[in-house]
């Protein structure tokens, strides 16, 4: 077995096992939670877990104010109440969940701030020169500073894979470390952008070094690459977390993002999750999607859940 | 769905496993039909069928071990007289209504359903030139005395306490997963369940741990339901046997597991899925075939003592290997006395693959080539 020695901060050598995956085997288990069959009531309940659970995205080189704060109030209104409400009374059900966060880049931090003062939805930004991390360390750190100074709740970091991929590890280590003291009190995801990582191995390996140097949340993807998230490779994620809550007893937390559109796969998702980590993580603050196409159609879904027929895509706002 | 209500086991099974399996086997050997010429290497002429075969098939995958027999008998041109297990002869008899509005001709396949005695009529009967039996070792015993002294040939495939073993450099989870696919698919009523799993003493504890969080995760209940991982006990008799057998194991010593969160259903012959932690080689749980969801755990030390340790048994059915060391993977396999060897899985069936075994869990290929042989005179 493989060990990799690293040094800690307060100068203290820390070991990392390398975890070897068993790619056939995690494929294999994967899939069988797309068997899981979630209806009626429970789908319900999965519906809005999933919505309370989402990170609306929007992280383009076009992003304008404007459409920030049309993101924002999404966010806020995720749906015509008079539309849903009536069958949520005759039900006594609670209202709609808002989702977990709105992402942005850094510069559009301030304008969602303002747009969603009051709401208790969080602020997640990307920083450390997302989405290729290709940035010296002191503009990675600057960049992280100005997102939680301008009101940043969350940072989503990249984790620097080219220092990965050529096998140093302490540098990776060490920025996430750098990264996650820039923070302060907000919470760290660290993006490990899985699909340049080559091999399930690796995903793990990299899921052991985010986590001992202090993210509170692991993510795949930035969503700028395929493949982005899929469930093998989130599933030996949530194993690296379960590992290491077992050994440690903490919690970390775990973000699949990119092309998790339908509330069928997110279901999926929330099964492996309860199946692999347990309740516990069945909580925003422990899981999340990253997505934005997603929203939409739990939506749609739970419209039909309560009412027993589809309304037709124009009704709900695109964002 | 009938196959579920009449086994008992989750309708996961039979619409991911069993049933495509089914047909999976009747589409390569009817491949076989025109070809049993190149089946036997040199062969100058047709090889000829031996005529009528009995065949006697278990409960456990009463389908699929329907297809494991007739398929390969019509495909060598045999005539068949199969008897299913009496507590599960349902599929069979669809299957032979599919086989009649198929058009093969009256009389090909015959399917007589009926316990013990029949089963003896059909070992027993002068007119037959073969018999092919899967069950208990201890049926397949009085069978092999029944046809000694006669012409007919016999394959026999019984029981098994097959190891599985995890070695240090395994990939862990996945290892787990293979566990308990190994023992708690179909609730352990399977021939080469992983029954007897071995773990370098270095990750024993490790395993232990995991395999028990996992176990917690299983939902035990009602089979149709889709999200069913581990369906009835087949019968009221097997039921009882399990349970005796775990009281056996208690008196004798190990530490007994099972998962705390699973529910059962309180009506119908179900079971929790358990482990022994720490039995010995000499325990009753280590030599005899439970044929339930009942591990026995223990470790080793060496490749060699993991070696020897799995050998120890008078069956030779089946056996898992995880590494990820190629080397390590080939080496054990070559020593492990056991028809069925898997690496880094575990329970995969595939028609092209012969399954058979040494000592005591029987002999006979069924499957691939070498499963055409015991149907031809050759």
């Amino acid at each position: 077995m493989r060990t990799i020695s690293l040094q800690k901060e307060n100068g203290f050598p820390l070991a990392i096992q390398a975890v070897s995956v068993d790619e056939v085997g995690a494929t294999e288990r994967a899939d069988f939670f797309t068997k899981r069959s979630v209806k009626k009531d429970s789908k319900l309940a999965a519906l809005y877990l999933a919505l309370s659970m989402c990170d609306l995205t929007t992280l383009e080189g076009s992003d304008t104010p404007g459409r920030v704060q049309q993101m924002c109030a999404k966010a806020r209104f995720p749906v015509p109440p008079d539309m849903i409400e009536p069958h949520l009374q005759k039900r006594n059900l609670p209202p709609i969940p808002a989702v977990a966060a709105v992402c942005v880049y850094p510069s559009m931090v301030p304008v969602a701030v303002k747009a969603l003062a009051g709401s208790g939805i969080g602020i997640a930004s990307v920083a450390t020169a997302f989405p290729s991390g290709q940035a010296p360390l002191e503009v990675k750190i600057e960049d992280t500073r100005f997102a939680v100074e301008k009101g940043a709740t969350e940072i989503d970091m990249v984790i620097n894979r080219g220092a990965f991929l050529s096998g140093r590890y302490q540098e990776v280590f060490d920025e996430i470390v750098e990264i996650k003291r820039a923070c302060g009190d907000a919470h760290l995801k660290v993006i490990l952008e899985t699909g340049e990582l080559g091999s399930y191995d690796r995903v793990r390996l990299a899921s052991d070094i985010a986590i001992e140097a202090g993210a509170d949340f692991i993510k795949t993807s930035t969503g700028k690459v395929t493949p982005a998230a899929t469930l093998p490779v989130t599933l030996v994620m949530l194993q690296a977390i379960a590992d290491h809550h077992r050994r440690t007893g903490k919690k970390v937390g775990m973000k699949p993002a990119g092309g998790i559109r339908t509330s069928k796969q997110a279901i999926q998702y929330l099964c492996m999750v309860k199946e692999t980590l347990g309740t516990d993580w069945m909580t925003a603050d422990l899981f999340r999607f990253g997505a934005s196409a997603l929203v939409n159609d739990l939506l749609k879904q739970i419209y039909k859940e309560l009412t027993g027929r589809y309304y037709y895509d124009k009704v709900f706002s695109i964002d | 769905m009938l196959e579920t209500l009449d086994n008992g086991k989750p309708i996961r099974e039979s619409r991911d496993i069993d049933i495509p399996l089914v047909a999976a086997h009747f589409f390569y050997y009817a491949g076989w039909a025109d070809k049993l010429q190149y089946a036997i290497p040199g062969a100058k002429s047709v090889p000829k069928p031996l005529g009528v075969v009995g065949q006697i098939i278990p409960w456990n995958f009463p389908l699929l071990m329907a297809a494991w027999k007739i398929a390969p008998a019509l495909a060598c041109g045999n005539t068949v007289v199969l008897k299913p297990a009496e507590t599960t002869s349902l599929t069979c008899l669809l299957l032979a209504e599919i086989i009649q509005e198929a058009g093969l001709p009256e009389g090909v396949v015959n399917i007589v359903t009926g316990a013990g005695e029949t089963g003896a009529a059909i070992v027993n009967h002068p007119d037959i030139n073969k018999v092919a039996f899967t069950g208990s070792t201890e049926v397949g015993k009085i069978i092999a005395r029944s046809v000694a002294n006669t012409d007919k040939k016999l394959t026999l495939e019984l029981g098994g306490k097959s190891a599985h073993i995890i070695y240090e450099d395994a990939a862990i989870d996945q290892a787990v997963e293979g566990v308990i696919n190994g023992i708690f698919f179909n609730q352990g009523h399977v021939c080469c369940a992983g029954s007897r799993l071995l773990l370098e003493e270095s990750v024993a504890d490790t395993v232990v741990e995991k395999l028990k969080a996992r176990m917690e995760k299983l939902r035990v209940g009602n089979p149709l339901d889709k999200n069913t991982d581990v369906g009835a006990i087949n019968s009221a008799a097997e039921h009882v046997k399990i349970k005796k057998l775990i009281e056996t194991g208690k008196t004798e010593g190990g530490e007994f597991f099972e998962p705390a969160s699973v529910n059962l259903p309180t009506k119908g012959y179900f079971h929790k899925p358990c482990f022994f932690n720490r039995v010995s080689s000499a325990f009753t749980l280590s030599r005899v075939e439970v044929f339930g969801p009942v591990l026995a755990i223990s470790t080793f030390r060496t490749t060699q003592e993991a070696i020897s340790k799995a050998n120890d048994t008078q069956y030779g059915l089946a056996a898992g290997i995880w590494s990820e060391k190629g080397s390590k993977i080939h080496k054990t396999a070559a020593a492990l006395k056991a028809g069925v060897i898997w690496a880094n899985t575990y329970n995969k069936f595939d028609p092209t693959s012969p399954f058979g075994g040494f000592n005591e869990s029987g002999y006979g290929r069924e499957g691939g080539r070498h499963g055409l042989f015991p149907y031809l005179d050759i």
